[in-house]
């Protein structure tokens, strides 16, 4: 398997801030990587390692066997700018062709336009689209080059379910034509929807790099929430994947949550104030963070 | 992709950008003419003199060029690299030299019209005067002598937030009007203002244009001066855009 992007032990510090500390991670060809991790966990300076836009502090990026700061590497490589970016007075049809303009193969307006739902828009100016529009033009413009590696920052943030879904078939069928895709989220149900192997980050480091199925059976999709004398047996129950002690109590992370609560109440381990609900990312994040701390 | 035609591309869809937001060219159309309007109109003993006349419209098309230099390349690009478009063009596969010869050309080519008005002004309201060869030399050498302010404003745009650079420009642009004589002719400027005056780029572009539009020799000082500013403010310029990372928060 050909390696598109790889960084070998890279870090990135920002003054006395270390957003990214050694990290090794290489994608391949035809691969659906989604990554994960909590706000200011070191995702986007990830991206922006690879986009060319920072260099390393130490350790080595590599894009195409290539640097990713020389213009000539990024030829096959598709970004998407934040949708808030596009230049408000330009029209739709005009951005599609002046970011087409970079790349020696590029996909006709019409047919990028057809596949992202935007061949209505061509004449309107960006300025005018409404917020799910905007969403689905940057993505496409990740897509305008033909790009053999593509950068997904977040691509339906702020969609409805239905505009979402869209979006997913589209990314999809750009990954099943042959473009490996890297995509960052921070919801649950849309990496689940798109990725294969998923990689976690928290605090600038690879807590997790495993197939969807692995990590999601790490992180535990149910969250229990009580108060407890006992904290440590309560945490040592059977079926508790994380376990996070603040002052009023004592948040854990677990597979069954109905099991789990038949092990807590025939275990005899005083406690009070009961929540159970589906984890968040952060959460399951938080639980990989906790492991990686121990 | 060759760097020439991503330069093509990119200087096609800055000027629609501008066009579309006419009230902007506007503004740089008008400002060397009111300029014009109120210094040097009003001014008989300026304005009725051919060779003064002549010389002052030298002077104010000079700090037009530089003027919109300096602001167009200054401002549009500290403001630029703190709004995310500007980012993902640079995840584009374009080279930095296409993107900086870009710049150049759309607000070079604004530069350039907003030359026009002091130009009608100065043939009509007073006696200044070029015949045909005169005018051709002068504007090409007002082109030649704009690029140190060309490579000026992009290093500043380069160099600091967008708050910074506008106390810069100012400051850069006034202190370059005066010590250049574009505001006052150089014959006023006492002996040691008149010696400091000749290590400006401003001085330097006016000796060069006012020379080429009266016929005269342009000093070794001026045309020397000019080449060694350009180049030095080119290599200032390259450094720069492939050292900036965006803005930088701390």
């Amino acid at each position: 398997m050909t390696s598109l992007a790889t960084l070998a032990g890279v870090s990135r510090r920002y003054g006395d801030v270390t957003a990214l500390d050694a990290v090794d991670l290489a994608v391949g060809e035809a691969e659906l990587v989604g990554l994960l991790g909590p706000n200011g966990a070191g995702k986007t300076t990830l991206l922006s390692l690879l986009q060319g836009l920072r260099r390393p502090t130490s350790g080595t990026v590599r894009l195409f066997g290539g640097d990713p700061r020389d213009a000539a590497s990024r030829v096959h490589l598709g970004c998407t700018p934040q949708e808030t970016a596009l230049p408000a007075t330009l029209r739709v049809g005009e951005v599609i062709d002046f970011v087409g303009g970079h790349f020696p193969d590029r996909m006709p307006t019409a047919e990028l336009a057809a596949e992202f739902g935007l061949t209505e828009l061509l004449r309107r100016q960006t300025g005018a689209l409404s917020g799910g529009q905007r969403r689905r033009l940057s993505v496409a413009l990740a897509f305008v080059g033909r790009p053999r590696l593509v950068l997904l920052d977040e691509p339906t943030t702020g969609l409805d379910v239905d505009g979402r879904r869209a979006l997913w078939d589209a990314i999809r069928r750009q990954h099943t034509a042959g473009a490996t895709i890297i995509v960052t989220s921070h919801y649950l149900e849309e990496i689940e929807a798109l990725a294969e192997r998923v990689v976690v980050i928290a605090e600038g480091r690879i807590v997790a790099d495993d197939s969807l199925a692995a990590v999601l059976a790490r992180v535990g999709d149910r969250w229990v929430r009580l108060a407890t004398p006992e904290t440590e047996r309560v945490a040592a129950l059977p079926g508790v994947v994380a376990a996070a002690p603040d002052e009023t109590g004592v948040s854990l992370a677990v597979h069954d949550s109905d099991a789990f609560v038949r092990e807590l109440v025939a275990s005899g381990i005083p406690f009070s104030g009961l929540q159970v609900r589906g984890a968040t990312l952060e959460e399951a994040f938080l639980a990989l963070t906790e492991r990686s701390a121990a | 992709m060759s760097a020439l035609r991503l330069t093509a591309l990119h200087t096609r869809y800055a000027l629609v950008e501008t066009f579309r937001v006419p009230i902007a060219v506007i503004g740089s159309l008008a400002f060397p003419a009111l300029a014009f309007l109120f210094f040097i109109v009003p001014q008989r003993t300026v304005a009725d003199d051919p060779v003064f006349a002549t010389q002052a419209v030298v002077q104010l098309m000079v700090f037009a060029l530089m003027s919109n230099a300096l602001f167009g390349f200054g401002i549009s690009i500290s403001q630029a690299r703190e709004t995310p478009w500007d980012p993902y063009l640079r995840t584009l596969p374009a080279p930095a030299v296409a993107r900086i010869l870009s710049q150049v050309l759309s607000t070079g080519l604004l530069g350039l019209v907003a030359l026009v008005p002091v130009l009608v002004l100065g043939a009509t309201l007073t006696k200044a005067h070029a015949d045909a060869a005169g005018l051709a030399l002068g504007l090409l050498a007002l082109v030649a002598s704009a690029l140190p302010f060309l490579f000026a404003g992009i290093a500043i745009g380069y160099a600091m937030p967008m708050k910074v650079a506008i106390a810069v420009v100012q400051i850069v642009m006034f202190a370059l009007a005066f010590g250049g004589g574009l505001f006052l002719p150089p014959v006023l400027f006492p002996g040691w203002l008149d010696a400091v005056s000749r290590f400006l780029p401003s001085r330097q572009a006016r000796e060069a244009v006012v020379q080429a539009v009266q016929g005269g020799e342009v000093p070794w000082w001026a045309w020397g001066g000019l080449a060694a500013w350009t180049v030095a403010l080119l290599a200032l310029t390259l450094v720069l855009y492939r050292r900036d990372e965006g803005r930088r928060f701390r």
